[in-house]
């Protein structure tokens, strides 16, 4: 019976869509540009990799290609939003107000 | 790690990020049909010479057991952490007052292999509201949704120390 496997696979796909939204809103409600990054990375690796394992169970025969999609996804996602932060950090991007500390601006012997 | 000469180290790149190219290219198209084989082995052969000083999955992985066990505990460590920072920052993210205290905090690594202080990086960027932002050297500039120390010993405890006991072991 594929009753049960299809249901859980649904489940699957449901939580990762959840996390999708909920990055998408941390987009919108994070004060700057390195939190908002920090919602985007995040919540879109684990709700993608969700959502890869719920298609997983709908379509087992999929299988070996959303492992793949899912190891590049490890492997990229993490080194785009380390670039973006560093790119966002030396065109100097408006900081939150809330900010406590920033050592690599103080290391550069920036203004921090 | 084995001493090796730089010719046999460039050597043993190569192969290996042949062999990985390979794999993905066979998991790619999902057939052994020779001729897709082929195509394949052309393109990665080329892939693995034209950039044979760059870094592949396996490249200064240790070949010994313990730091495959390492290896084994350092991805459940991982994903463990990937779910914990989801649900945190999920939290942070839904509550009406977006409880953040953030900061970009200095923190210093013992990894010395290349490898290790890619992966050391890429985890703390996906782990509990930490993002690395820039790498120098041995240093890590790390921004945090709530810095909870700004001093770099203890940054480095809370942020790299779990990871690092694993890497150290399977890249150095």
């Amino acid at each position: 019976m594929g009753g049960l496997i299809d249901i859980v696979g649904a489940l699957l796909l449901l939580a990762g869509t959840t996390f999708l939204l909920l990055g998408g809103l941390g987009m919108v409600r994070m004060p700057d540009t390195y939190n908002r990054i920090q919602a985007g990375t995040k919540a879109t690796t684990l709700g993608t990799l969700l959502s890869l394992v719920g298609v997983g169970f709908l379509h087992p025969e999929w299988s070996l290609k959303l492992l793949l999609i899912g190891v590049f996804l490890l492997f990229t996602n993490p080194l785009s939003s380390q670039v973006l932060a560093r790119a966002a950090h030396r065109t100097r991007v408006r900081k939150s107000p809330t900010n406590v500390v920033d050592r690599l601006a103080e290391d550069l012997g920036e203004e921090p | 790690m084995m001493q090796t000469s730089p010719r046999s180290d460039s050597l043993r790149h190569i192969v290996v990020l042949f062999l990985t190219l390979m794999l993905f290219w066979v998991m790619l198209v999902d057939s052994l049909v020779p001729d897709r084989l082929a195509i394949g082995a052309v393109v990665s052969l080329g892939i693995a010479l034209f950039y044979r000083d760059g870094l592949s999955f396996f490249t200064e992985f240790r070949v010994t057991p313990s730091a495959f066990v390492a290896g084994v505990r350092y991805y459940a460590l991982f994903f463990r952490k990937l779910a914990e920072s989801n649900l945190r920052l999920a939290a942070i993210i839904v509550s009406p007052d977006l409880p953040v205290r953030p900061g970009i905090v200095k923190i210093r690594t013992q990894l010395k292999s290349r490898m290790g202080r890619l992966m050391l990086a890429n985890s703390i960027t996906l782990t509990p509201g930490t993002l690395t932002v820039e790498v120098s050297g041995e240093w890590l500039y790390v921004h945090c949704v709530t810095v909870d120390s700004t001093d770099v010993m203890r940054a480095t405890e809370e942020i790299a120390a779990d990871f690092e006991r694993y890497l150290e072991v399977m890249y150095g």
